[in-house]
């Protein structure tokens, strides 16, 4: 996938129109991170019910690709067990770290992501919100191993 | 004298290759500049034909090392017109430099409840050695505000240099507003209440002429790699009587006179504060890289540079971009930081690089700077000798291929 198509097809359309974008009230957890060398940071809200992460939000600023990465993230998580969260998550982490192919099927859209595999100082910007995530769940008391 | 760039641009063989294909556009020499074939040339030659070490051996090719590095001293020392080589310490950069004067100068002079005084627009490796000065002895660090037009606020100044002002660190051109500071004024103050000044040169003295006498500063740093020469070499300028009486940076071999089982003696400076091995090539392709600018005159890099500045900020507006910086190009540098609309400038950077176009964004090592202009990050565009209209023809088109995708 080109750059250009990665913006235009994916990215673009989740930094323009964020999904669960906001304040989650009420939450179990909430999380501020931030990627020190460019700015780019995440607010995370988890709602949890029972092991489900029931609702899921966050606010954030930054570069299209953090931002379009979190608003994906909420998307496929919501309604998601913390395992299968947490293994999402994990799997993403492997795929932008080149260590695994992706698959298609588990990830649907997620796929994108790949492309900014591509361009290695962004890939921290499109892990931010995945990290975060895995930091809230632990925080959430929810084992994801 | 003026500077022909597209003649320049054919000593400096990083412009045959290629970006994605297309010409490259270098706008981040503000980071780090290109290197010209002279500079490429004189290293390969030292270490082909003089390549041995320096002050300690007693043989004929020794003596050509010792002479090659010693005449980069000297180029140093008239490139800034100081009045002795004996001012001139070799460091690895504008950090070390600064760092020594902290250690050195600092931890000897500076004690619990006095002030530091830097400023908002300070780059962290003019702040963060200042901070830990100041946790280190108890000093207070204080701040000199800045206008929303990114200059130093002057009027404020007698309310912070005060008579328990030790030092004064200031950048004498910002690398994020391109803000050239009056430091002479800064520096008659603070020697008024007896303390000292440090200036960080390292994006004054590759774009402008620098005159240590003139800014009447007790200590100015600068780096190789931002002025044509090679990673891995700086300068700290030091008054000599202040450097004479200063203790050792680093301690080790050549620093030394006398070494006995518990203390030492030390050697001359500028010699007392360059302890083991010097980058010695690295050193004399900073001396190769003065020769080149000194060869075009910085009068005429300076001129250049205007003239370039003033076009791309002009540009850059009318493409709708907010520019930050003093908007006088007489009283700035051509460091062009900006940010335009909806298109954040790590996806800008990411964008225009497929046409060529290498561009910084980020913070810019300066993060109190982008808090106190209220910004996250800025996409920054930096011209040297070497750049042309044509290159900031491509910046604005590359820009507009950006505001395409986010339109």
């Amino acid at each position: 996938m080109s750059l250009e198509d990665l913006y235009k097809e994916v990215i673009l359309d989740h930094y323009r129109a964020p999904r669960n974008k906001g304040r989650l009230d009420p939450h179990d957890v909430v999380l501020e991170r931030n990627n020190p060398l460019c700015g780019d940071e995440i607010e995370l809200f988890l709602r949890f019910d029972g092991d489900t992460v029931e609702g899921i939000a966050f606010e954030g600023k930054g570069c299209s690709i953090s931002q379009a990465s979190a608003s994906m993230m909420t998307e496929k998580i919501q309604g998601l067990s913390a395992k299968e969260s947490g293994a999402l998550a994990e799997s993403i982490k492997a795929m932008m770290a080149g260590e695994e192919e992706g698959d298609p099927d588990a990830l649907g859209d997620l796929v994108a992501l790949k492309g900014v595999v591509k361009y290695p100082v962004r890939i921290k910007c499109a892990l931010l919100g995945w990290n975060t995530l895995l930091e809230g769940l632990e925080e959430g008391g929810k084992s994801h191993g | 004298m003026s500077l022909n760039a597209d003649v320049i641009r054919k000593d400096f063989p990083i412009f045959e290759t290629l970006a994605h294909g297309k010409r490259l556009v270098y706008l981040d020499s503000a980071s780090t500049s290109q290197k010209p074939q002279q500079v490429i040339n004189r290293m390969v030659r030292f270490y082909e034909t003089e390549n041995a070490n320096v002050h300690r051996s007693l043989y004929e090719l020794a003596e050509k090392a010792e002479a090659a590095y010693e005449g980069a001293r000297s180029a140093c020392a008239g490139f800034i017109r100081a009045r002795s080589d004996r001012s001139i310490v070799f460091t690895r950069g504008t950090t070390e430099s600064v760092n020594l004067v902290r250690f050195s100068w600092g931890r000897s002079h500076v004690n619990a409840g006095d002030e530091i005084l830097i400023t908002e627009m300070e780059h962290h490796s003019n702040l963060v050695p200042w901070q830990l000065l100041a946790q280190e002895t108890g000093a207070t660090l204080r701040h000199l505000p800045i206008t929303d037009d990114g200059e130093l606020r002057m009027d404020l100044l007698g309310d912070y240099v005060t008579d328990k002002t030790k030092i004064v660190a200031v950048t004498l051109m910002s690398n994020v507003l391109g803000t050239i500071n009056p430091v002479r004024e800064i520096a008659d103050a603070v020697h008024a209440v007896g303390g000292r000044i440090v200036v960080d040169a390292a994006q004054a003295a590759p774009h402008m002429p620098v005159d240590v006498g003139e800014l009447d500063t007790d200590f100015l740093a600068f780096s190789s790699h931002k002025m044509c020469g090679p990673t891995g070499a700086g300068v700290l300028y030091g008054r000599e009587d202040l450097l004479e009486e200063m203790p050792p940076f680093h301690g080790g071999g050549e620093m030394i006179r006398e070494v006995y089982d518990d203390y030492s003696t030390w050697n001359e400076i500028p010699h007392k504060f360059e302890a083991g091995t010097p980058n010695i090539a690295q050193a004399v392709g900073m001396g190769a890289a003065v020769e080149y600018l000194t060869d075009l005159t910085m009068e005429a890099v300076r001129e250049h540079e205007k003239d370039i500045a003033a076009y791309a900020i002009d540009r850059l507006q009318a493409a709708g971009a907010t520019v930050y910086g003093p908007a006088d190009i007489h009283g700035r540098g051509a460091a062009v930081s900006f940010n335009l609309g909806a298109v954040h400038p790590h996806d800008m950077a990411t964008i225009i690089d497929q046409e060529g176009v290498c561009i910084r964004a980020g913070h810019h090592c300066a993060q109190p700077l982008m808090r106190r202009l209220g910004v996250p990050a800025t996409a920054r565009a930096s011209f040297y000798l070497y750049n042309t209209p044509e290159d900031v023809d491509a910046l604005i088109d590359s820009l507009e291929v950006a505001k395409g995708w986010f339109a």
